[in-house]
């Protein structure tokens, strides 16, 4: 397998608080890796940090053989990188096929609006959101804006995609429905990063688990084993999850 | 061609017909009002279409003013000064633009309108070049009569405001204006699709300032006589802004009946009221503010929205 | 000594400069209001004192406690009346309405004083006071004073009275001000009611050391500005930094490259300021 991102030694602090410390992962081509940890651990500044949004004040962050350390957000963009954000960020104003045929359009060059609209259909449809293209995105419920988002996210062909907490806020049918999708991104190739606080969900995508904690990783394997590991169980997952999880084997 | 854009070309088409129904008074009349169309057109591209309330209006107005005359001083005709002033200061303005769109909301609206204060300063000081504060005499460029002047002029304005027209509908219809727009609701998101948002805000930012200073060239070549107080006058930030709340923010058609009809205004009370005409423009404002937050344009749009209502 | 006048005379100006802007940095740090027409308040003031010279004798330290409710009353109303109603407007409406109701208040001045230049000129003159071959006017020293003492009641408001700590409960943090009971539009008609008093008290003391005419009320805006990017909104201890910087700026720059530039300089250090530091010395970064 090949190696599609590098963070060699990444750090980054904001004022008096270190949130990432010397992180070292490499996440290889069409992995599913699962990014956990406490609130305040890291895990999305560390996608701010790749995408350019927060950059790294020392390391070396690698994409595609490229040195992408120093690069501007919508560079990050342009070279593959996609993120959804755990908050998400529609352009209220527009419908949902305007929202999902700005990223078809401004992703890549050569792109025209009416391409780009006709492009947008078909992520809509991919995520089930065919019957809202022309809803204003103000109006959708927050499973649709999230499902929105993952169809923006899509439409600019990412090599890799970040998936910040897509889950949060969803009862358990829309959480299924997001899983599915997820899935057959996967097996589309797609390399994707998801943080994410529903171990169900982690176990049930995920090839990897990367644990992070006060910005350091302190756990990197297959989940069956991460989740077993004493570190992880203290600093996130609880005793008592870790005692019914031994129970069901 | 939307729709609105279609109606704001015929708008044009008719004004041109003005020299040969009216005479000197109503073509000077003329080219003030294509004159704060072109103010009211520029200023929505940066302020309606990207939303930054930019204030440097005046700025550019009297840069272009004193890019030409100082051009007209030194021999060069008028179609190449003010071609100059107008190449000049997108330049000007995309350098600026890229430091000073950094800044959002507040702090953005007061150093655009700084910026006016900064350009001013170094006017009334660099007295060699532009007679600082004595002003400077520009050489006359149509010779003949009165009514030859008053055309002359008034169809170079004209000719500006359609340019300024055919760029504002030709980036509304491009992938820039797609642009701006996705910037004005949501920058972050908007740098995260791919969108180059310094990029793009530059442009926006230079496209504004560009006609403007055509414009202030060719005032200062109508008027004969420039001071930096006249030129760089923080109202030639402020009218635009008002006439664009007036006719409905984001809309070229409205930008352009909004100007017309505050010139109007302007006219009937600077007649009558002379004493009190910056007082009623002050009332005028406050009430518009208060009372029409979106423009004109929304009149229209209640009164089609009732009418659909009882179908 | 030339460097010893220098500082002192910028010491002075610089407290003048704090007071001049203290109004309004109060107003946009927690209304988030660009109060164009602070700088014709000050001149509204600065009149006020004049005619009461003028008429009746009244030397400006009497009218001073007279100025403070009157302007309060009228800053007050003016928020709970007009306002209001665009308080959560865009920057860009909020900008335009004041700049309106600045040219209200100018041409209204304009019509009734006249644009001519008046001056207050104490009769019998106060002289001034010599140290160390360090010269200051009396009259100037006076309103020195005054000026701090009227920064420091408006740092004792906030700091130690119930509507003061509202008052900055709101500035920090609206929606947690609200849910614990403050009636917010009451505190931003009192906090904008305290701006116009201050201003209209800046103004009768300027009234003794610069020339009153509506026409300088945009000179008394830019500088409320400039200190307020260069201190830092909202507080007083920020008002007084940058007035103070702003003060020794212009000192210092007047006489190494002559008074010409000084205006040009202080924009120019206000755009710095506003690329690199747009919070200003002493003030917290986010308030937009």
């Amino acid at each position: 397998m090949s190696e599609i991102l590098r963070l060699d030694r990444v750090s980054r602090r904001f004022s008096g608080l270190q949130a990432l410390r010397e992180v070292t992962l490499g996440i290889n081509k069409g992995e599913v890796l699962g990014l956990i940890g406490p609130n305040g651990a890291g895990k999305t500044t560390l996608v701010n940090t790749v995408c350019g949004v927060t950059p790294a004040n020392s390391g070396t962050i690698t994409f595609d053989n490229q040195d992408i350390t120093r690069i501007k957000t919508f560079q990050a963009a342009r070279l593959g990188l996609s993120r959804t954000f755990q908050i998400v960020q529609p352009f209220a104003e527009f419908t949902a096929l305007d929202n999902v045929a700005a990223a078809a359009l401004f992703s890549r060059p050569g792109e025209s609006l009416k391409s780009a609209r006709e492009e947008a259909r078909a992520h809509l449809a991919f995520v089930g959101l065919e019957a809202q293209a022309s809803q204003s995105a103000a109006t959708l419920t927050l499973a649709m804006r999230k499902r929105l988002e993952l169809a923006k996210a899509l439409a600019m062909k990412p090599k890799l995609l970040f998936l910040d907490e897509v889950n949060a806020g969803l009862n358990s049918a829309e959480v299924e429905r997001a899983t599915k999708l997820i899935h057959q991104l996967a097996a589309d190739g797609i390399t994707i990063v998801m943080i994410e606080h529903l171990m169900k969900v982690v176990l049930n995508v995920c090839t990897r688990i990367v644990v992070l904690h006060n910005g350091q990783m302190i756990a990197d394997g297959e989940p069956r084993d991460v989740i077993k590991n004493p570190a992880v169980v203290d600093a996130y997952l609880g005793q008592q999850y870790a005692q019914r999880n031994a129970a069901n084997g | 061609m939307k729709r609105a854009n279609l109606a704001l070309l015929i708008v044009l088409a008719c004004l041109a017909a003005l020299p040969l129904v009216g005479g000197a008074y109503a073509l000077r009349l003329g080219t003030m009002a294509c004159m704060y169309a072109i103010l009211a057109l520029s200023w929505n591209v940066v302020g309606g279409l990207a939303g930054y309330p930019s204030f440097a209006t005046a700025a550019f107005f009297g840069f272009g003013a004193y890019a030409t005359g100082v051009l007209l001083n030194a021999g060069l005709p008028l179609t190449m000064s003010i071609l100059a002033a107008l190449l000049g200061s997108f330049v000007l303005a995309g350098l600026l633009g890229s430091v000073l769109l950094r800044l959002r909301g507040h702090y953005f609206a007061i150093a655009s309108l700084s910026l006016v204060g900064v350009l001013r300063e170094l006017v009334n000081n660099a007295t060699d070049l532009t007679g600082g504060g004595m002003g400077l005499n520009i050489p006359l460029v149509s010779g003949s009569s009165i009514l030859a002047d008053a055309t002359f002029f008034f169809y170079a304005m004209w000719g500006l405001l359609l340019a300024t027209a055919l760029m504002v509908i030709a980036i509304s219809a491009s992938k820039l204006g797609f642009g701006l727009v996705c910037i004005r609701q949501n920058e972050t998101a908007a740098n995260m699709i791919g969108l180059n948002a310094t990029l793009y805000k530059s442009i926006a930012f230079g496209l504004s300032a560009c006609f403007v200073a055509a414009a202030g060239g060719l005032y200062a070549a109508w008027v004969h006589y420039i001071d930096p107080s006249d030129v760089f006058d923080i109202l030639y930030s402020v009218k635009p802004i008002v006439m664009t709340l007036m006719g409905g923010l984001g809309s070229p058609l409205g930008a352009v009946c909004g100007a017309f009809l505050y010139l109007v205004l302007e006219e009937v009370v600077w007649r009558n009221y002379i004493q009190i005409h910056s007082g009623v423009l002050g009332v005028l404002i406050v009430a518009l503010l208060l009372l029409l937050p979106h423009g004109l344009i929304s009149l229209r749009f209640r009164k089609l929205w009732r009418k659909a209502k009882h179908v | 000594m030339l460097a010893a006048q220098i500082i002192i005379n910028a010491l002075v100006l610089g407290c003048l400069y704090a007071c001049i802007a203290i109004g309004f940095s109060l107003v946009w740090g927690v209304l988030n209001v660009i109060n164009l027409i602070h700088g014709s308040i000050i001149v509204l003031g600065a009149y006020l004192a004049w005619g009461a010279y003028q008429s009746m004798a009244i030397s400006p330290w009497y009218v001073l406690p007279v100025a403070v409710p009157v302007f309060f009353v009228f800053g007050y109303l003016l928020q709970r009346l007009l306002l209001n109603r665009v308080l959560h407007a865009p920057v860009l409406v909020t900008l335009t309405l004041t700049f309106g109701l600045d040219l209200i208040l100018n041409n209204a001045m304009i019509y009734f004083f006249k644009a001519d230049y008046r001056k207050l000129t104490l009769k019998p003159p106060m002289g001034s006071v010599s140290l160390f071959h360090v010269v200051v006017p009396v009259d100037r020293l006076i309103a020195t004073v005054l000026a701090l003492a009227l920064t420091g009641l408006l740092y004792l408001l906030l700091r130690h009275s119930r509507v003061g700590r509202a008052i900055v409960a709101v500035r920090l943090d609206r929606d947690a001000a609200i849910l614990m009971g403050v009636d917010v539009r009451s505190i931003y008609a009192i906090a904008f009611g305290i701006g116009a008093a201050l201003a209209g008290s800046a103004g009768v003391l300027m009234a003794l050391i610069f020339p009153i005419s509506a026409l300088t009320s945009s000179s008394y805006l830019d500088k409320a500005f400039v200190v307020c990017v260069l201190g830092g909104l909202g507080s007083v201890s920020g008002a007084l930094a940058g007035g103070l910087l702003l003060a020794l700026v212009e000192g210092i720059g007047s006489a190494a490259i002559g008074p010409a530039y000084a205006t040009t300089l202080s924009f120019a250090l206000l755009i710095v300021f506003l690329l690199f530091r747009p919070q200003g010395l002493l003030g917290r970064k986010g308030f937009e």
